[in-house]
């Protein structure tokens, strides 16, 4: 059995946040030149880095779909993301949640558009705090749409768990590492559609339900910040462009 | 290619049977396959377990051997889970390093049993920092028809339950048995065509859009959750798999653990 770390003071947690408070977000769109569509992500002190590629020709080609585009998609953490180095290249853990991931965006990408191609997202963890699925998802939604892929919809993804016996949203890395449980689940905000959904440690059939409440609120506010993030974007372009054809 | 078209054809039929309230087999919805579990059927392994759900077979051999501990954890023993998905148990796998199926396969199993806590990783400590025990837990298909995640987690968990230290061969005295502290059981459920069926055959798991395995256990706690596959769910019909998952665990838990 875990000792029991103090992890929740006088109703706060360590960080000062409640228990259904997010970590804060910056998003930043079309950060990379080279790539088809970006995003720069933050969630508290995780710093992701999403990159789009395609649709184009898919490689190998005995891995094409005569039907539908295949989405590839590799989740990466740099070697200096965390505090022991982490030994470069996939390992089980993120081939695993590559696989997750990948998952969370077949509902929404209109792949059946583009048979035989290959659409490719890149997730790369720059700086690790826990939750790093979640914002890695909440990157790779918004540079697919930067990336002008067909899309039904934005996927927006959050962590809940259980510390000192509390459900709480959003676990850092102090909190991962003592608590009891975490859950990272991916959604379609607007129509409440579950596309990812993990769990490991213990919690009751209760508790669980609890933390998919406060999953879905936040994944409602990141889908906001989201959608604000592009529409900044995008305005910006557009207003730039006019500026251009002024002059 | 030819295998992708039989593929389309069976999913058709699936789904077709299962608008109309049928599968394949002629089980319920909420139907599980027979089960059977057989215990210690490896001699050379500190713990083993053969299990069938219907014509699905794992074969799991638990291998316990002293090691050194991780330099995080000097004073826990360590559990390592692996599955291999040999080629002799379907015309879909291929020899090589382990694939994305395989590797989530054993991610989920070993999540199951160590959020339970099932085994005391601190009585696993002989002498910290240099001495723990290591118990590795080899899942082998042998024959796939659907839901290997639910056979690979009875076989582990029917595995740890009657297993050996082997002090002897270590020249250690000790206790040769290692007290479980829980038994996490392993159900998955898809979703097609708007139902819920529990315990995928082959066919079903193909056609299925998403999948659920939920880890319960005997207090009726949850231990461990993946959904896999390409579709949506709404919150309703995981809660009904948590559900579903919760309770057949526990007739499984009675039945055979």
């Amino acid at each position: 059995m875990k000792e029991e770390i103090e992890l929740i003071k006088d109703g706060k947690r360590l960080d000062g946040r409640g228990f259904d408070e997010l970590r804060p977000i910056k998003i930043e769109v079309g950060v990379l030149k080279r790539a088809d569509g970006s995003c720069y992500f933050e969630l508290g002190d995780n710093k992701v880095i999403a990159a789009v590629y395609g649709p184009r020709e898919m490689h190998p080609r005995h891995a094409q779909d005569a039907k539908m585009a295949v989405v590839k998609f590799r989740y990466n953490m740099a070697p200096f993301s965390t505090n022991d180095r982490k030994r470069p290249g996939p390992d089980r853990r993120s081939v695993e949640i590559s696989k997750v991931c990948r998952e969370a965006f077949n509902p929404v990408i209109m792949r059946e558009l583009y048979p035989k191609m290959g659409i490719e997202v890149y997730v790369e963890l720059l700086q690790s705090d826990a939750g790093t699925r979640t914002a890695g998802i909440n990157a790779a939604s918004i540079a697919l749409a930067d990336a002008g892929i067909p899309m039904k919809d934005l996927v927006s993804s959050i962590a809940v768990g259980k510390i000192n016996g509390e459900v709480v949203l959003d676990l850092n890395a102090a909190e991962d590492n003592n608590g009891e449980a975490d859950m990272p689940i991916a959604m379609i905000a607007r129509t409440n559609t579950i596309t990812a959904l993990q769990m490991d440690g213990r919690m009751t059939q209760e508790e669980f339900g609890r933390g998919m409440k406060l999953a879905r609120g936040a994944c409602h506010q990141i889908y906001e910040l989201q959608r604000a993030a592009l529409v900044t974007r995008y305005n910006q372009n557009y207003e730039g462009k006019n500026k251009r054809e002024e002059e | 290619m030819g295998l992708e078209i039989v593929n389309d054809v069976r999913t058709d039929y699936v789904c077709d049977l299962v608008k109309n309230g049928k599968r394949e087999d002629g089980r319920g919805f909420r139907e599980y396959r027979d089960i059977s579990v057989e215990r210690d059927v490896i001699k050379r392994a500190e713990g083993s377990a053969r299990v069938k759900i219907g014509d699905t077979e794992v074969l799991v051999g638990v291998k316990v051997e002293l090691g050194t501990p991780f330099p995080d954890t000097p004073d826990k023993g360590v559990i390592i889970t692996n599955t291999e998905l040999v080629p002799l148990a379907s015309p879909k796998f291929e020899s090589g390093p382990p694939n994305e199926n395989s590797i989530q396969l054993a991610r989920v199993v070993d999540r199951g049993i160590r959020g339970s806590e099932t085994i005391d990783l601190d009585k696993l400590c002989i002498e910290k920092g240099e001495k723990v025990w290591m118990v590795f837990i080899d899942i082998h298909v042998l024959d796939d028809n659907g839901n290997l995640v639910d056979a690979a987690a009875l076989g582990a968990i029917a595995s740890l339950l009657n297993l050996r230290i082997p002090n002897e061969r270590y020249g250690l005295t000790g206790e040769n048995t290692l007290p479980m502290r829980d038994t996490p059981v392993a159900v998955t459920t898809v979703e097609i065509e708007g139902n819920i069926l529990v315990d995928p055959s082959f066919d079903e798991g193909n056609a299925a859009a998403s999948s659920v395995t939920v880890i319960s256990n005997a207090d009726g706690t949850l231990s461990g959750m993946q959904k896999s596959g390409s579709g949506g769910l709404k919150e309703a019909q995981i809660a009904e798999m948590v559900e579903i998952g919760i309770e057949k665990a526990g007739e499984i838990r009675k039945k055979y653990l």
